[in-house]
This record gives structure tokens, C-alpha cells and sequence, in this order.
């Protein structure tokens, strides 16, 4: 081990440097070295000298969304963020948070609900931990995932049984909170502020407080030469110097490292409930959203699920806030969606979950994590079906739903579709036995029809001559190996040569995630 | 240089486009602080975004600086223009594109006056949050640059959460969108980033905003306490409730005095303290927090509650607030108005510690702020006949500033670091912070001739790697660019 220079050099920078070992590979690409550094320090010198011997770096925090974009054109070293783990500061009072990039959700999840506050953010999940056997069935994925209130009757903050259970329980993450009859811990237990952050993952309540950038209030980075660099602060109100954290979230790594966040908090609210109703076809769906998403009534989220063509498509509205509130607001809102609503305490099995069942498997099937990986990411990536996230202004959710199903009929595909229709937002989802070439095809013909804007994605009432060019966009957040290879995962991006002179001031050498981002970025 | 550019500055924005007239060009001598005045070499009011681009595509070819200006109100000379460079004025840009309630969006173009949006959207139901408080003349484009938030961020966000794409002016003169109006473009968040980057990294010339549906209930609360220290308690329990009201507002003695003479705003006679608490949402949701705020205010000992849920009731507690920096005109001959933030917590100390400042320097200070995140405007009062007195309250007003950042705070909340704060901005930020956040700058301006000389103390010099420069840089060599 001590033979080779580079690991020695980086082993001085941080002490906990190692030869890679097969977790360590990203999508198919095995690194050379592993470092975990424990303090900012550390990260600062760790990557002044991985910059000295122009070694390719992939940042990783839980490795949950490891899967998530391109392939890096390169990489030898892994920066692992699990030794930054300590929540810094929890300024209950000013609803703030100060945490190191490696501390999971989870546990500062379990900080903040002692005060009663959260971070508002439930991401989207990732390989979830669910026995191949018991997938067949969407409703059986589900079940595990029939989210019980928090520890006090709260909506949970992040979907599942795991976390919501192991919230009431207190219990740390282990493999005994897990749903039951599940063959492994549930990998996504692990993603990390760091991680989240990276990829701008956000799930249903976006609609209500926004993405990770608009919790973001300020962010502590290491850049691609050691330089340690922090921008914005402690204060939700700030205008101060440039807004870093806007730009290094949803960068995928390709920029720097982010070692540290400050986040703005909200109250837990005190009760939550789920307004359901099942609808004939994307214009019926498209007045029940639009409905909830009009109404006086404040709703968290607005969700809608449809397991595969034909089906009907199933709207879930999420109320909450103090109980009589809660109580008072379901009532209305039920009444607001008509005959056939009803309301339940829990959310719906398909709550926020990404479709990815390809209509036969419903959804909730992510990846299988093989019990004895080491590093569930890598799991992740060999078991995880296509995810593409389609974003749209809001009115156009029936055309983008027919651009959908014209794509997918003329590929050959049916994929379950669902996500957070009010806000703009729908995944499209294949199973990982699709074929490719299918998939490839599909997400061709879908970008080609947002592209077009010949008025199937345009927003009602008419085209708007002077609005942005596009508005909409498909991006494969994450696909098997022989699928991805046949795309773009990108797709178009707007002011591609502007984000191109960003990365190269940040990254001159283009060693930091090189390829994993848009344009080849 | 600058007098051959105006035969095509006028081809491209008309000959009642371009200003040339020393007289009329004084008059875009300054923006809201008028502490600072530079006379621009050259005014231009383009009528469209393709004219904004020919005309920075000229300055770019010709290496002249530009500046962008909106309605001019902004705090901290951020507009404030360039002696050797073109002024580039968005008023004739006025108009509202496109209003889509069902996407709960509106297209509006830079020069629209915060208000105007709103207004075209009530019709549906729907208003734009942000509000500014001169938000009934200052331009959208405006609060692009300078993340502008208002008295109702503390629920609902500053312009970065409600803004989903812009067109924007490049440096070199390109049009270009930064998001597609979804929130949810693929690649990096350069809308993000570029909103509140206070005209320095282009000129928007189309926003995409989102629009909020109007609350079914909004009620306003004002409650009179003896002491700021009380009110200040009271904001830490409604918080500490977790209720999140629309605004927590506080106004100490001597600004509602000055409100008083200004606008007879009747606040409760003899208060210390008054807090304006306004809650908005459903309407069984404000009526259970109002209620809950009341009985919080008491329990903090508050002297007297009013409650208004009707638009000219609420009206009436709002003026005195909304009046009050004029207002101080009346008590003082010129004044300071201060805006820095603090972690709501340390209010109560840092307001003593002001009191102390003022006490101990003869220079008075009415507060006016936005209690409930923490962003103090004080208002640093002196007559500027009195030789000195200039000087002591600039002291006093920095000092302010400092007390801010060893809070944990900042030194700016909403009006911008501009010219005014440049010299501030190294006391939050260290040179690794601020040569990174000059990377961005590099990337959209390589040439530095997009509001120059703004925000950051020291220009990085761009396309090097700090350290490593052994030579004059190019444009240091070639005088186009002085080294400090």
C-alpha cells in the first residue's frame, strides 16, 4: 500500500486515504483511491492533492444516488463525505440548521423533530431495499411504504416505513427498520445532505416549500484546487456577495465539493391527511389538480399515479397543519374534488415515489441492494429500471400526458407515470427489464415533441411568442447500463455555453465528475 | 470614444432613445442613495430585449462599461452609472407578455413595476409575493438584480423563489434564457445565481414569475408593548408557536414618533414598541393563529391590541409602518437608513447594544424592522448643517454593521451590497470566498464591462489562476483595466 506515491501523498492529506476497493466503482468505472476526509481540513488538502497529481474526483456522500447521471469520463478518487458527520448547530429558535455535507437526513431528521421543526424536503427516493419477490405487485412495494404519521402525528418527513417508523421509534438506522420482508437495509436511508443537495433532489412538498435551493441559506464548498469557499450565511435573509449554494446545488459534483450547509427550518405541522380520487384520463386528472392547486385551501402537495396506459389516473392531495385545521381543510378539499374522493390519514402507497414499474410491477421498485454489498450505490446501479423526470408549466399536464403515451406507443413502452403534477413535475418510469432500445426511442420521441412546441406541450391558453423557447424538458435521471449508453441523459439544456465558462473556472482541469452532468459537462 | 458610439446607439433604439444632454443626464445621476452621484457619458432607453442586446453587443465591441437601471429606487447604488460608460434604462420595457393562472405564472418585461404584475394578476386570483415596499414604482428588473424581498418574505419568499426563467442580456451582447419557467431546467442554476448578482452579470429583459394565489383571509394585528425587549419577546413566541405568519413588523419609539408627524398613524399613545403581525392563508387557519398571537402579545405584556381583517382597516395600521423612513424627514434633516440582519434570537442584545452605540455617540437611531427574520433597518439620524455630524453617524451606521456580522448575521438583508457596502463585504467574506464567488463573474463577464466596480471590493482579474501571475495581466498591460 505504501508503495505507491499517490496514495501516500494523499494518505498525508488524510489519514483515512485508501486503494479503491469494487463498492468504490461508479457506474461501471472503478476508481483508483478512496479518501474519507474528517474535516474540512482535510477536504481542503485532499484535493490540493489529487489537483497536484491531476487525479479524476467523484464526490460521494450515502452513494444512494450514486446511479444518477452520466458515467464519469474519468475517476480516481472517491471523496467519501461520510466522516463529515456532525449536525454543527441547530438554532432552534432562529429555525436554522448548520450540518456537515455527510450527515444523513435521517439523523438530522431525528435533531430536528426533537424541536418539533424540519427540514422541508422529502426527496425522491432512491434504490429502495425491497426483495425482488415480493415487487410483483406494486401494492405489495407499497404496503412497506403506507407512511405512518411521525412521532407526532406529523407527516413523515421523508416517505416509507423506514424512516417514519424508525422515527417513532427513535431507533437508529439498522436493518431491523426495514420494512418487513425486506432482504436489506434500505440504501436511500443513508443519502446525505451533501448528496441531496448535489442532485436538487426534492419529492411532493416542493409544491408548498420549494427545492433544496430554496432551503439552502448558505453552503460551504471545497473547490477542484483545495481553495475552501462560503457563500451566503447563517441568516435566512441575506443579500450579501453572490449566491454560491444556487449554483453548486444540482451540480452533480462537477464543480467542487460540498463539505457544509446551512439550511432554513420550518415547524413540524401538527397533523397531516391525503385527499384521493381517482379520475378517467388525463383531462379529468388535470381538473383535479387544477382544482387543488386553484383553491384557498394551501395544499402541501398534489400527486398524481398512473400504473400504466389506460388505467385511471389517481390524484392525492396532501393537507396539512394543526389538527382542526387539517380537520376543517380536508373537508373542504374533498368536497372541492367531488363524488369519488375520499380521505385517509396516511399517504397512498404510491405517494411520491418515482414510477418505476413499467405498469407491471407498479411502483416503489427501485433497485435491489444485494445484502453484503458494501456500497449500496453499486447495487443501485445494477438493479435500477429508467427514471425520467419530465418538468412543464403546470396547464400543460393532459397534452404533456397524450406526448407521453404517443412517445411511449410508438416505442413500444408503457410506462407507469406519476409525480408532482401541480408543480410541474412527473416521472416517467421503465422497468429494468425494458428494452433499451425502447427506452431510447421513447425518450428521443418525448424530447422531440417538447421541442417541437408545436401546442401539445405549450401552456394553455395559447403559445406565448415571446416566453422562453421550450417549456418543458425530459431528463433520464437514472438507467440501466445498456439503456444509457444509447442517450443523452440531458438532453437539451438552455445556456449550455454559459454553464461550459462556469465549469471551467471552477474546474479548469475538468477533474471534478467529469462527464456526469449535462452536455458532457 | 463614448460620442462615437451614439450615431448607432440611436439606429438601434430610435432618436428619443438616446440621451445626450448634460442637463437631462444629470438626472440619472444617482438611484435611491443619493450619497453617490456619477453623471453617465451616455443614456439609452431601449424599446425591446433585441434592442438591449445590439446595444451591449456595441459597448462590448467598443470595450465601454454599461450599466443597467430599472425605476432607479434602489438602496445601495447599484445603479448607480458609469462617468466613462452607457446607461441603459428598462422603462420603456413595460410590457406585461403573457398572465397564466393556470400555471400560476405571468411573462412580464424588466421595466413593469412590481406592483403592475400584481395588478394584472387579481383579476384571476392570483398576486406576486414579493413586495417591496416601493413596490408601487420600483421595476421587476430591478429585483431581479437585487433579490428584492418586502415586509412578506418571512412567509413567502424573496425574488429568487419567484422567479422560473429569464431572458437575459450576456456581457457580449447575446440573448440567452436562463430556465425555462418550469423551476425545474435541466443544468446548473444559473437563474439562481444570477438573481441578485445586482446587475453584474447581465441585463434581464424577460421574467418568467411565478404567481401566488390570494389568501382567502389576510388579518393584521398591532400590538403596543413598553419596551422594544418585550416585542421582542413576543416575535420569539409566535415563532416559537410554529406560527409563520406573512409579516412580523417592529417599530421602536422614535420611529413612531416620526410616523406620527408624518402620517397622525394613531398608534397606541406612550408605546415603546409596536408590532404589526399580519397572517394569511385559509381562513380557519388565520383565525385560530390570530387568536393565538393576541394571547401571546398579552402573555409578552402587550398594552393595547388592535385587529383589523378588512383591506382599509389593515390600511390603517400598515401606514405608519409603511411610511416610516420617509417619515423620519420630519424629526431629522438627513438621515441613514441602515439594513442589516441578525439571527432573530439575538435581537433583543443587538438592540440594546444599538441603544448603547447611540447613547454613547450623541446620534440618534430609530429602528424600523423586519422582526421576524431578523433584518434591522435602523435609521441613523443627524443634521447635516452641523459640521461632523455626517461623519458620526456614517461611523455609528458601520458600527451597526459590525455588531450585525459578530451576531452571525449580515450586512444586507434586501438593498444590496452595491457601491455602498463594497468596502463591508471582506468582513464577512475571505479572500477564497470572494475570488470564488468572482469566478461566476469570470464566466459571464470576462471583460468586466457589465456594472463594474459593484459588489466586490477587488476585481479578479479573470482567465488565471490566482498565485500563479507572473506577468501584467493582458488588460492591465493594455490599460483596459486598472489594478488596485
Amino acid at each position: 500500500m505504501g508503495a505507491d506515491p499517490v496514495l501516500a501523498a494523499l494518505a498525508a492529506a488524510c489519514p483515512a486515504a485508501r486503494p479503491a476497493q469494487p463498492g468504490d466503482a461508479v457506474a461501471g468505472m472503478m476508481p483508483r483511491f478512496a479518501a474519507s476526509p474528517a474535516t474540512i481540513a482535510e477536504a481542503s488538502e485532499l484535493l490540493r492533492t489529487a489537483a497536484a497529481h491531476d487525479l479524476a474526483v467523484v464526490p460521494r456522500g450515502g452513494g444512494s444516488k450514486l446511479g444518477w447521471g452520466a458515467p464519469p469520463r474519468r475517476v480516481d478518487l472517491i471523496v467519501d463525505t461520510s466522516g463529515l458527520d456532525r449536525v454543527l448547530e441547530h438554532a432552534a429558535g432562529d429555525l436554522v440548521v448548520r450540518a456537515q455535507a455527510g450527515v444523513t437526513l435521517a439523523q438530522l431528521g431525528e435533531v430536528l423533530a426533537g424541536a418539533g421543526q424540519q427540514l422541508a424536503l422529502d426527496p425522491p427516493p432512491v434504490p429502495l431495499a425491497v426483495a425482488r419477490t415480493r415487487g410483483g405487485s406494486g401494492a405489495g412495494a407499497a404496503a412497506g411504504s403506507e407512511a405512518p404519521s411521525g412521532a407526532n402525528g406529523a407527516a413523515p418527513q421523508w416517505r416509507g416505513a423506514t424512516i417514519g417508523g424508525r422515527l417513532a421509534t427513535g431507533a437508529r438506522p439498522s436493518a431491523a427498520a426495514a420494512p418487513a420482508g425486506a432482504s436489506a437495509p434500505s440504501p436511500w436511508l443513508g443519502a446525505t445532505i451533501g448528496g441531496t443537495l448535489a442532485t436538487g433532489a426534492a419529492g411532493p412538498r416542493r409544491l408548498r416549500y420549494g427545492t433544496p435551493r430554496d432551503l439552502l441559506i448558505g453552503i460551504t464548498v471545497v473547490r477542484a484546487d483545495g481553495t475552501v469557499a462560503h457563500s451566503g450565511g447563517k441568516v435566512v435573509k441575506n443579500v450579501a456577495g453572490y449566491d454560491l449554494g444556487k449554483l453548486f446545488t444540482g451540480s452533480f459534483g462537477t464543480l467542487g465539493l460540498i463539505v457544509e450547509a446551512v439550511f432554513r427550518l420550518h415547524p413540524r405541522p401538527a397533523s397531516a391527511s391525503y385527499v384521493t380520487v381517482d379520475c378517467d384520463g388525463p383531462d379529468e386528472a388535470y381538473r383535479a389538480v387544477a382544482a387543488a392547486a386553484g383553491s384557498e385551501l394551501a395544499p402541501s402537495a398534489i400527486e398524481l399515479d398512473r400504473p400504466a396506459r389506460g388505467q385511471p389516473v389517481r390524484v392525492a392531495v396532501l393537507v396539512e397543519g394543526d389538527p382542526d385545521g387539517t380537520a376543517e381543510r380536508t373537508g373542504l378539499m374533498r368536497a372541492l374534488l367531488g363524488r369519488g374522493a375520499a380521505t385517509q390519514p396516511s399517504a397512498p402507497g404510491w405517494w411520491g415515489w418515482p414510477a418505476n414499474g413499467n405498469g407491471r410491477s407498479g411502483r416503489g421498485q427501485h433497485a435491489e441492494a444485494q445484502p453484503g454489498d458494501a456500497r449500496p450505490g453499486g447495487a443501485a446501479d445494477a438493479g435500477a429500471g429508467t427514471l425520467i423526470r419530465i418538468g412543464f408549466w403546470a396547464a400543460g399536464l393532459p397534452q404533456i400526458l397524450r406526448a407521453v403515451d404517443a412517445a411511449a406507443l410508438a416505442a413500444g413502452l408503457d410506462p407507469a407515470v406519476g409525480g408532482s403534477a401541480a408543480a410541474g413535475v412527473i416521472y416517467a418510469a421503465a422497468g429494468p427489464d425494458a428494452d433499451p432500445a425502447a427506452v431510447a426511442a421513447f425518450v428521443s420521441g418525448l424530447r422531440g415533441a417538447l421541442a417541437r412546441g408545436d401546442g401539445d406541450a405549450r401552456p394553455a391558453p395559447a403559445p406565448v411568442p415571446d416566453g422562453p423557447p421550450v417549456l418543458a424538458s425530459a431528463v433520464v435521471v437514472h438507467a440501466p447500463p445498456r439503456a444509457r449508453d444509447l442517450m443523452d441523459l440531458w438532453g437539451p439544456v438552455p445556456s449550455l455555453s454559459l454553464m461550459r465558462a462556469v465549469k471551467d473556472q471552477f474546474d479548469p482541469g475538468h477533474r471534478m465528475a467529469p462527464g456526469r452532468f449535462a452536455g458532457g459537462i | 470614444m463614448i460620442k462615437q458610439l451614439i450615431p448607432r446607439m440611436t439606429e438601434i433604439c430610435g432618436p428619443g432613445g438616446v440621451i445626450t444632454d448634460p442637463a437631462e443626464l444629470r438626472t440619472y445621476e444617482t438611484d435611491g442613495l443619493t450619497s453617490h452621484r456619477v453623471t453617465p457619458a451616455l443614456v439609452v432607453l431601449p424599446r425591446a430585449a433585441e434592442e438591449v442586446a445590439a446595444v451591449v453587443a456595441e459597448c462590448a465591441a467598443a470595450k465601454v462599461p454599461f450599466v443597467a437601471r430599472g425605476s432607479g429606487t434602489g438602496l445601495s447604488g447599484g445603479a448607480l452609472p458609469h462617468a466613462e460608460g452607457v446607461l441603459i434604462v428598462t422603462s420603456k420595457m413595460r410590457r406585461i407578455i403573457a398572465i397564466d393562472p393556470a400555471s400560476q405564472r405571468a411573462i412580464v418585461e424588466p421595466g413593469c413595476t412590481n406592483l403592475s404584475v400584481s395588478e394584472a394578476a387579481r383579476p384571476f386570483g392570483y398576486f406576486y409575493a414579493p413586495d417591496p415596499s416601493s413596490q408601487v414604482v420600483c421595476s421587476v428588473g430591478g429585483n431581479v438584480a437585487e433579490n428584492s424581498g418586502g415586509a412578506h418574505c418571512l412567509k413567502h419568499g424573496f425574488t429568487v423563489h419567484h422567479v422560473t426563467g429569464l431572458e437575459i442580456v450576456t456581457p457580449s451582447g447575446e440573448l440567452t434564457w436562463l430556465g425555462d419557467g418550469t423551476g425545474a431546467a435541466p443544468g446548473y442554476d444559473l437563474l439562481g445565481a444570477f438573481t441578485g448578482s445586482e446587475g453584474t452579470l447581465g441585463i434581464v429583459t424577460k421574467i418568467v414569475v411565478k404567481l401566488t394565489k390570494i389568501p382567502q383571509l389576510v388579518k393584521c394585528l398591532l400590538a403596543a408593548f413598553k419596551t422594544t425587549g418585550e416585542g421582542g419577546n413576543a416575535v420569539t413566541a409566535i415563532i416559537g408557536a410554529g406560527i409563520v405568519p406573512a409579516a412580523i413588523e417592529m417599530m421602536d419609539a422614535l420611529a413612531i414618533e416620526a410616523a406620527e408627524a408624518a402620517v397622525s398613524c394613531c398608534y397606541p399613545e406612550g408605546a415603546g414598541a409596536v408590532l404589526i403581525v399580519e397572517l394569511d392563508g385559509p381562513r380557519c387557519d388565520v383565525e385560530r393563529e390570530c387568536a393565538a398571537v393576541r394571547a401571546l402579545c398579552e402573555q409578552a405584556g402587550a398594552t393595547e391590541i388592535r385587529e383589523a381583517d378588512d383591506p382599509a382597516e389593515r390600511a390603517a395600521i400598515w401606514v405608519g409602518r409603511r411610511s416610516a423612513f420617509a417619515a423620519v424627514g420630519r424629526i431629522s434633516p438627513a438621515y441613514i437608513v441602515q439594513d442589516g440582519v441578525v439571527p432573530r434570537t439575538a435581537l433583543g442584545a443587538v438592540l440594546d447594544k444599538i441603544a448603547e452605540l447611540s447613547a454613547e455617540s450623541g446620534v440618534r437611531v430609530a429602528n424600523v424592522f423586519h422582526a421576524g427574520d431578523g433584518n434591522l433597518h435602523p435609521l441613523v439620524l443627524y443634521d447635516d448643517s452641523v459640521p461632523g455630524a455626517a461623519e458620526s453617524a456614517e461611523t455609528v451606521s458601520g458600527a451597526i454593521l459590525d455588531l450585525c456580522i459578530s451576531y452571525g448575521g449580515s450586512i444586507t438583508g434586501e438593498h444590496g451590497v452595491g457601491v455602498d457596502k463594497s468596502r463591508y463585504l471582506p468582513k464577512m467574506f475571505d479572500e477564497g470566498d470572494l475570488d470564488t464567488m468572482q469566478m461566476l463573474r469570470c464566466a459571464f463577464d470576462p471583460a468586466s464591462l457589465c456594472n463594474p466596480g459593484k459588489i466586490f471590493p477587488t476585481p479578479r482579474l479573470c482567465g488565471e489562476v490566482p498565485g500563479a501571475r507572473r506577468a501584467p495581466h493582458p488588460l492591465v498591460a493594455s490599460g483596459q483595466v486598472d489594478q488596485f
